[in-house]
């Protein structure tokens, strides 16, 4: 037969140089050549596809990080600020709302023209001055006086934030070699930033005000304090809900649901759902739960119910395709001790899926944590400054937080649409490093 | 052909008192519209080890899955007769499907312990029939159950490493001691050497042989060498049906139907 006389692809020359076997063995060593080219090839295709997508993801990383980094620290001034009586508390009642309404604001520039040297009798000076200075330079003040009253009456050295002009020439995003017309800070100013800053009085310190405040229309003061908590509300609300029911709902439809008609549309369904545009749960959860229920527009705990909508096919499909991984020799195992079908349920099958489970959760939990669209829908591209009490109370969440940043055209609020989508992406780093660490600890326990 | 000198056929004679512990009468199973057994009837003695031989989808391993219901898992699957376990049947209605699989352990053709540590496995029966009220109590059946399975010697002092790190022999071993941690009455095993090597093979048809002192063993194997050592009676199956049943020897020395005579010299299966 003429394949006994073909040689092993790789034995080289054929013994006999005619013959049938000769020509087949030709065949295959071309072929072979072509095969291994292809491979190669293939492998080529790969790893180019992966640098390709490295490369973006360095570039989006690099552009995102050096546009943000700034957004972390926040110039500041340290005065030395005069408590005046006569300014705080002419009565001397130290009443609530006289402290809370006293013009802290006139003490802050006060103090900033004594520290300049500035006249402050001179009033194109003192708007100067002033320019200087964040518009909300009050509120730190009047927290130090109601902190302590007793402060009243003597100088104490307090840190208030520059402007934001001030803090662009700080970060250098303002470049000071342009005329003064044009760079919005007067030769003036500049001259008493620099020396200010030649004495450690001006300096970038760590802007704890990013993580802590609320919305503001000054960048310097604007946070994402209350979009975390905002956030924070809508999660607890899709752990609460969404897990439960989706592992209970995958649960039933794989192990207990009779395979039919109706189980089948019902698969189709969540497959599709899955799919669905997030846009339309927005839409869909303005019409239930806002104006049919009659649940407060812009409450996080609305944004919570669409995001639970949202997240469920993801935790259903991912605990089904979890528990479906689960070997059946586990359930005939268990079974075949007695175990009832709950039993081998609830200590087999589940605790087995749980890492898939966990995984499925966590990347259901991260894809809402990062979703605006839906919540434009519901009204929480709100300005909210105030910390929300309950979930029912205004609130907006991180990504619109961004999002709103994002349509500002001032040089503070572009460092802060960073800054704060690295703060998003390190809080969506940190839940998949959890999901992590917990598969890892199961997979170590079983 | 490999030889066990620790067993043939001439020296483990039938229990001459064996008492009938399984009977089953004109039992027919149905996949959907496909009957995989034809009114099969067997009476299967207490105390000693009954094998079922016979080709590939023969239908053997689905008799054996209806002696403890696990057939019940298979929405397809339909048991109609009667199988009768100590004058009860095991397919009335009122009988709990759970309790009966406390009677009626089972060993798997894949050693398939569950993926805790050695202990837990064999904890697991008793902990969840609440047959045991103390950990000392637990520990006693944990114990002996190894011992009986023959595996207390080796894992004595890491019984709290997985039972998934055991070698295969070993893993078999663990799931019968985790079967008959409940106490059983009757022991299925659904071809349990036959991912094992033939070492291991010999250790478990050993201790099947210790076992059958106190057990009704029921194996279904693929090797007539493995029935022709470990059983004291031997059921053939052919394409659904039982062919023909009776003492190990003489099935394998002079049986009556020819397709046994067949099967057993090699002419097909």
């Amino acid at each position: 037969m003429a394949v006994e006389t073909v040689p092993g692809p790789f034995s080289g020359p054929t013994a006999g140089p005619s013959g049938p076997g000769a020509a087949a063995s030709a065949a295959i060593k071309k072929s072979i050549k072509q095969r291994y080219a292809a491979e190669r090839r293939f492998r080529m295709y790969g790893v180019a596809a992966i640098l390709f997508g490295l490369t973006f993801l360095a570039v989006l990383f690099a552009s995102i990080v050096s546009t943000g980094y700034t957004a972390f620290v926040q110039s500041s001034f340290e005065l030395n600020v005069p408590l005046d009586r006569a300014v705080i508390d002419p009565d001397g009642k130290r009443d609530q709302t006289a402290l809370m309404t006293a013009d802290y604001t006139l003490l802050a520039k006060k103090a900033l023209a004594s520290a300049v040297g500035a006249d402050p009798a001179n009033k194109v000076q003192m708007r100067e001055i002033g320019g200087l200075l964040s518009r909300d330079v009050d509120t730190e003040i009047r927290k130090a006086v109601l902190a302590d009253p007793v402060l009243i009456g003597k100088t104490v050295p307090i840190w208030v934030l520059a402007s934001g002009r001030v803090d662009s020439l700080m970060k250098g995003q303002l470049d000071r070699n342009l005329p003064a017309q044009t760079r919005k800070i007067s030769d003036q100013q500049l001259a008493w930033i620099d020396k200010l800053t030649a004495s450690g009085a001006l300096a970038k310190r760590f802007n704890t005000g990013l993580f802590t405040n609320g919305a503001s229309s000054n960048p310097e003061t604007a946070g994402i304090g209350v979009a975390m908590v905002g956030s924070l509300f809508m999660m607890v609300t899709v752990l609460l809900l969404a897990v439960p029911l989706g592992v209970a709902a995958a649960v039933y439809l794989q192990e207990f649901a009779r395979k039919n008609f109706w189980t089948d549309l019902i698969e189709v369904n969540i497959n599709n759902l899955a799919a669905v545009p997030s846009i339309v749960f927005g839409l869909l959860g303005l019409a239930i739960f806002i104006n049919f229920a009659g649940l407060p527009r812009s409450a996080s705990i609305v944004g919570g119910l669409v995001l639970t909508l949202m997240t469920l096919p993801t935790i259903i499909i991912a605990t089904r395709a979890a528990i479906g991984a689960v070997p059946p020799s586990i359930r005939e195992a268990a079974l075949g001790v007695g175990a009832s079908k709950m039993q081998t349920i609830t200590h087999h099958v589940v605790p087995l899926a749980m890492p898939g489970i966990l995984t499925g959760t966590i990347i259901g939990l991260a894809k809402a944590l990062g979703e605006t669209a839906p919540l434009l829908m519901i009204g929480m591209v709100a300005f909210v400054v105030e910390y929300p009490t309950s979930p029912l109370a205004p609130s907006t969440a991180l990504p619109v937080q961004i999002y709103m940043w994002a349509t500002s055209a001032e040089r503070g609020f572009v460092e802060r649409t960073a800054g704060a989508t690295i703060i998003l992406l390190a809080v969506l780093i940190c839940m998949n490093l959890v999901a992590v660490i917990l598969r890892r600890k199961y997979e170590r326990r079983w | 052909m490999l030889k066990m000198p620790m067993l043939d056929v001439q020296s483990s004679p039938v229990d001459v008192r064996a008492e009938t512990k399984v009977v089953a009468q004109g039992v027919n199973v149905f996949y959907g519209a496909k009957q995989a057994l034809q009114s099969v009837s067997v009476n299967i003695p207490d105390r000693a080890v009954m094998a079922f031989i016979g080709p590939s989808g023969c239908g053997k391993s689905t008799f054996l899955r209806c002696i403890n219901r696990m057939n019940d898992t298979i929405p397809i699957a339909k048991v109609t007769g009667k199988i009768i376990i100590d004058n009860q049947d095991i397919y009335d209605p009122s009988l709990d499907v759970v309790q009966l699989r406390a009677r009626v352990g089972m060993v798997f053709q894949k050693p398939n312990p569950f993926p805790k540590s050695i202990y837990e496995n064999v904890a697991y029966g008793p902990r969840i029939h609440g047959l045991c009220h103390s950990k000392a109590d637990l520990d006693d059946v944990v114990q002996s159950s190894l011992e009986k399975a023959g595996l207390w010697k080796e894992v004595k002092d890491r019984q709290d490493e997985p039972g998934t790190g055991l070698s295969g022999g070993q893993q078999q071993r663990l799931c019968i001691a985790r079967a008959i941690a409940v106490n059983p009455e009757v022991i299925l095993m659904d071809e349990p050497c036959s991912a094992l090597d033939p070492i291991a093979t010999a250790r478990i048809e050993e201790l099947i042989d210790e076992l059958r002192k106190n057990y009704c063993i029921i194996i279904v194997t693929h090797s007539m060498q493995q029935a022709a050592r470990v059983s004291q009676r031997t059921a053939f199956f052919h394409l659904g049906e039982l062919v023909e049943e009776g003492v190990t020897s003489e099935i394998f020395t002079s049986p009556k139907e020819k397709r046994t005579q067949d099967y057993i010299t090699g002419r097909f299966g």
